[in-house]
């Protein structure tokens, strides 16, 4: 009996957390208005691709979603680099005042990103940076929770791994890069999938750094989208489809990484 | 230098580069802006920025409409955020359960809608709330009742998205409960039981004092992202929804900043949403202490 409530409300839970994302996909099959006709229904009566379409090539939307894939691979491939290499030298490296600099990042950690956006709006303006790529990618390329992650990951590498290397005259360059990258993998991985998606799922920032639409990215581009085309419910949500399945499919592949970065980056408390 | 100190500066540098020109140093910045009468005719020339003082702060205080964003605010995230939890560790307390099956499916699907992007699923639960034929009225309408028109209406717009946002983040939440719940020692279980504990003693006097950190933890990171809400609301109730019922801080400050380029007072808003956050760990943190 108790076996049966408890799955009871399980399965009750997983149907309610779907419903909303099977509808979307499903009507964004379904010829338009049909989403809308009562009685409702739940499959289409014939599947369609005429909204994806209509999205690719009237409404330029893969145009967007090629703006939003460069900018989160960019981000991430960036980021990597960037946060790595600052989180190994706070890790392994002796240096003047290490553990004071990483105490006050780590303090900086909970300052909202909003804060710092209008000033970083008038210094990309005046660095000619508004409305470019670079512009975008400037806030996710160096992070302090990226390199808070690395840094914790790669504090447990073991230092006669390092010593080794050292007393067989490898430079410091060399250990970073064939030493202690390999070894940090995993947490790389995390990294790397933290940094594509809060990249791509981004909106605020996009919003505010772009201005023409040739250069928007997803969400922009749909949030313009929605308000134009509010009333062809099979088309918006067809361009719903487009902005969240990529990174559901990723989440679904690397999901281990995902919950054991995430688990890493909470022990703090 | 020795050799170690300048390997480090080489390593640190592009990345403490980046950090102090584009975040530290902004928001040091933006503290300054708050405190001058920056707007688009300083956007034209500098030199037309004058000090101000707290002026900016001043005049918040005397705009309804700041009132209206931080109550809004505050009513999304002392609702939303403490759902959230409810529910989460409700889920996790299920997904702990000796008896309970096929526990990793359960998670992942109670996980997925936290990757997905605000900007999609705030279009689609918009359909969702269509007081017409949106999923949740029609589902209303088979038992009888009639749903309000969600988002349209100033006394059930705010409920709506603190509903979608309950549904895409309690999945977060519980993934953290449910590693504080195996961290619990079984030990503590066996004595409370050979104590004559039944179930709910349990819980409240094993599970939830051994959860205490998790709680801390959880709370501070939904109450910093309740706090935030800005794509939601921008989205489906677009300049502040009906009567600016979902006119929330950050879209204030988006308001007053980048579409008046009003951006000294937009920049003492932000400030206020800084010292928000603040107070909203500082918070967590001394309830997590005095018990």
């Amino acid at each position: 009996m108790k076996r049966l409530l408890i799955h009871a409300a399980l399965l009750g839970g997983a149907v309610a957390t779907i419903i909303p994302l099977a509808w979307m996909v499903s009507a964004s099959f379904m010829p338009q208005g049909e989403a809308t006709r009562f009685p409702p229904r739940l499959v289409p009566s014939q599947v369609t691709f005429e909204h994806y379409q209509t999205l690719f090539t009237n409404l330029n939307l893969g145009r967007a979603f090629l703006n939003s894939l460069f900018v989160a691979i960019a981000a991430t491939l960036l980021s990597l680099l960037v946060n790595s290499m600052a989180g190994y030298a706070f890790a392994k490296l002796r240096f003047a005042g290490r553990d004071r600099t990483f105490t006050l990042l780590v303090a900086a950690l909970g300052i909202p990103a909003q804060v710092a956006m209008l000033p970083l709006f008038l210094l990309l303006k005046s660095l000619g940076l508004v409305n470019t790529y670079a512009g975008v990618l400037i806030p996710y390329i160096a992070t302090i929770y990226g390199v808070f992650l690395v840094r914790q990951f790669m504090v447990s590498i073991p230092d006669d791994l390092l010593a080794a290397a050292r007393i067989d005259g490898a430079s410091e360059w060399r250990i970073y890069w064939s030493v202690v990258l390999p070894t940090a993998r995993p947490v790389l991985a995390t990294l790397a999938i933290f940094t594509f998606m809060s990249a791509w799922n981004d909106f605020m920032w996009p919003l505010i750094i772009l201005t023409d639409d040739e250069k928007y990215t997803l969400p922009v581009a749909v949030a313009n989208l929605s308000g134009e085309h509010f009333p062809d419910l099979e088309l918006m949500m067809a361009s719903a489809v487009l902005t969240i399945i990529p990174v559901l499919a990723l989440f679904f592949a690397l999901q281990k990484q995902y919950i054991a970065g995430m688990m890493a980056g909470s022990v703090k408390g | 230098m020795k050799p170690q100190s300048r390997a480090a500066l080489l390593f640190l540098t592009p990345g403490m580069a980046l950090i102090a020109l584009f975040f530290i140093l902004p928001v040091i910045a933006g503290f300054f802006l708050s405190l001058t009468d920056f707007d688009l005719y300083s956007i034209g020339d500098a030199a037309n920025t004058r000090f101000v003082g707290a002026k900016n702060y001043a005049s918040l205080l005397d705009n309804p409409l700041f009132w209206r964003a931080l109550t809004n605010t505050l009513y999304f995230s002392f609702v939303g955020g403490p759902l959230t939890i409810a529910v989460a560790l409700a889920a996790a307390l299920l997904l702990n359960a000796k008896l309970a099956r096929f526990k990793a499916l359960f998670r992942t699907i109670y996980f997925a809608p936290v990757v997905t992007t605000i900007v999609g699923v705030a279009i689609v639960w918009k359909y969702v709330y269509h007081p017409r034929v949106g999923l949740l009225n029609r589902m209303l309408d088979a038992i009888g009742i009639q749903g309000p028109d969600w988002l349209g209406d100033p006394r059930w717009a705010m409920p709506a998205l603190i509903l979608l946002a309950v549904w895409r983040g309690f999945g977060y939440a519980t993934v953290i409960f449910l590693a504080g719940l195996q961290n619990v020692p079984e030990e503590l279980y066996e004595a409370a039981k050979i104590d004559g504990a039944g179930e709910w003693k349990q819980f409240w006097h094993v599970t939830l004092p051994q959860l205490g950190p998790t709680f801390v933890f959880v709370g501070i990171i939904t109450a910093i992202g309740f706090l935030q809400v800005f794509a939601e609301p921008y989205v489906m109730t677009p300049d502040g929804g009906p009567l600016n019922a979902t006119l929330t801080i950050v879209m204030l400050m988006y308001r007053e900043g980048f579409r008046w380029w009003n951006m000294g007072y937009a920049a003492a808003v932000a400030f206020i949403l800084f010292a928000m956050v603040l107070l909203a760990t500082l918070a967590n943190t001394l309830i997590r202490r005095t018990r």
